[in-house]
């Protein structure tokens, strides 16, 4: 593709802790090239921000390839911008226009709140992790490899789900501030795997019960949340959690849980 | 885990509105195809006879309360829903929602069930009141049909429905109730069960198009009888 050189016009979210008032900013950003990725561009803004005396704006980043889930930046209306499959950082300026004026938000949700600027506290997240996220295994000797026979199929489903890194584009994307989506894909990648059985009723029990404790919404099938997703899970898992919360609702003893 | 936990979490209260609502479509079944009676060319006997089999066999007026009942629960537990749903981003977005993964009517089933209560309200209004509670409290009573030689004396529904359907806002009405309705079952059928957690994605397909094609029968189907009957189509 073709490089350019744009001149934009940014609103971004300012704010400056949890407790007060947050407002847009207009920024005019001259000069920026298709090339760049978006946090570069901020990285730009940013520095002309500090030359001038000025706060600069916070975000969230980290590997800056897709890979960590740091970044999240509600862009133009969408959650990591308008490129499917994308995070924030791996978003291009070549997905804009010279003369374009864009909107850039946090993640909004009453479980997201904000830190400072486009900066959330999304430690919800990993507090549904911890509350179920994870198989207890015995330290020692690595068991022989192919011990565990994994069906083919299963072990892709799983993949799948074990991509979700985490951002909460989903929860931000829903209108429901719904965390479905990543729920069900910890859930789902434990669940399709023979390390996950033991533990198998417990998990989604106590991760569903902290996710409602975190206070995000519940699932209306919308699936805003699948076309957000920068890792393109699938709505099926939200309907696998289903499944294994019923399975081990309607099974389990009173004591569990 | 108690019944309270599984009933009281987000999916718990989900999965009372995917039963009761699978509950109320079966409803829809039963009452589509005993009405399709009036398209019958014998001026409402069939559909008069099918109705006063419903209004009098006792196992249907039993049901008749669980089907009250489900409603009651569908709308309090979604009016419940939405709200709690609703609250949990107090701050909005400037830049609205992106719609490139939703459809507009499976974020609007809190406003279409709205529409339908209406609906409802106005639809019991017209004929389950005067057939069930006609005369009592000077409420406006049936006429009566004679069929078999004067042998059967029935309520004639049939005539009712006729005299109701001369009212072109009417018409309209029922017609615009059935359309909400017909959006919130294209949502609302597959969702169910998605929501009771069917996740084989070939049989997700066929109950998401199995839905659509319910929700577009059924209704356009509904909506036909005033329509047929205010232009002359049944008489």
């Amino acid at each position: 593709m073709e490089h350019y050189n744009m001149n934009l016009t940014l609103k971004v979210w300012r704010q400056k802790n949890e407790k007060e008032k947050g407002h847009f900013e207009t920024y005019s950003v001259p000069g920026i090239s298709s090339e760049m990725s978006f946090l570069e561009m901020f990285d730009v803004l940013n520095e002309r921000l500090i030359n001038e005396g000025k706060e600069p704006i916070a975000f969230d980043h980290d590997c800056r390839e897709g890979i960590c889930g740091a970044c999240s930046m509600h862009i133009n209306g969408k959650a990591h911008g308008p490129w499917a499959g994308t995070t924030t950082c791996q978003l291009h300026m070549r997905a804009f226009k010279d003369g374009d004026t864009i909107v850039v938000e946090p993640w909004r949700a009453n479980a997201f709140p904000v830190i400072k600027d486009l900066v959330t506290d999304r430690s919800a997240l990993d507090r549904i992790i911890a509350a179920g996220g994870y198989i207890s295994v015995n330290t020692g000797n690595a068991v022989d490899g192919n011990s565990l026979p994994v069906e083919k199929d299963k072990a892709d489903t799983a993949f799948a789900a074990a991509a979700c890194i985490g951002c909460g584009a989903c929860v931000a994307a829903c209108k429901n501030s719904s965390a479905m989506l990543f729920t069900g894909a910890k859930v789902s990648h434990l669940a399709l795997l023979p390390q996950g059985n033991p533990e198998r009723k417990t998990r989604v029990v106590n991760m569903i019960a902290q996710m409602d404790k975190e206070g995000f919404g519940s699932c209306t099938f919308t699936m805003e949340c699948e076309a957000a997703c920068p890792k393109e899970i699938s709505v099926n898992n939200i309907a696998r959690l289903n499944a294994e919360y019923m399975r081990a609702a309607f099974t389990a003893e009173e004591t569990m849980g | 885990m108690t019944w309270k936990q599984v009933f009281t979490s987000s999916i718990g209260k989900k999965l009372v509105m995917g039963l009761t609502g699978l509950f109320l479509i079966s409803f829809l079944i039963v009452h589509v195809g005993l009405n399709a009676c009036i398209w019958v060319p014998d001026h409402g006997e069939t559909f008069n006879k099918g109705a006063n089999f419903m209004g009098t066999m006792i196992l249907v007026r039993i049901i008749e309360v669980g089907l009250f009942l489900g409603i009651l629960l569908h709308v309090y537990q979604g009016y419940l829903l939405t709200a709690q749903n609703n609250s949990r981003r107090s701050q909005n977005y400037t830049a609205g929602y992106g719609n490139k993964g939703s459809s507009w009517y499976s974020r609007s089933m809190g406003l279409l069930g709205t529409l339908i209560l209406l609906f409802l309200i106005m639809h019991i209004y017209h004929f389950w009141t005067p057939s069930r509670l006609g005369g009592m409290w000077g409420i406006h009573e049936l006429g009566e049909a004679d069929y078999n030689n004067g042998a059967v004396h029935i309520h004639n529904l049939y005539g009712e429905m006729i005299q109701v359907f001369q009212n072109p806002v009417v018409v309209i009405l029922y017609v615009l109730g059935c359309l909400s309705l017909a959006y919130h079952l294209a949502h609302g059928f597959h969702s169910a069960f998605r929501t009771m957690g069917l996740h084989n994605r070939r049989y997700a397909k066929m109950i998401r198009n199995f839905g659509y094609g319910f929700s577009i029968v059924v209704c356009l189907a509904f909506a036909m009888m005033p329509v047929s009957i205010y232009f002359g189509w049944v008489k």
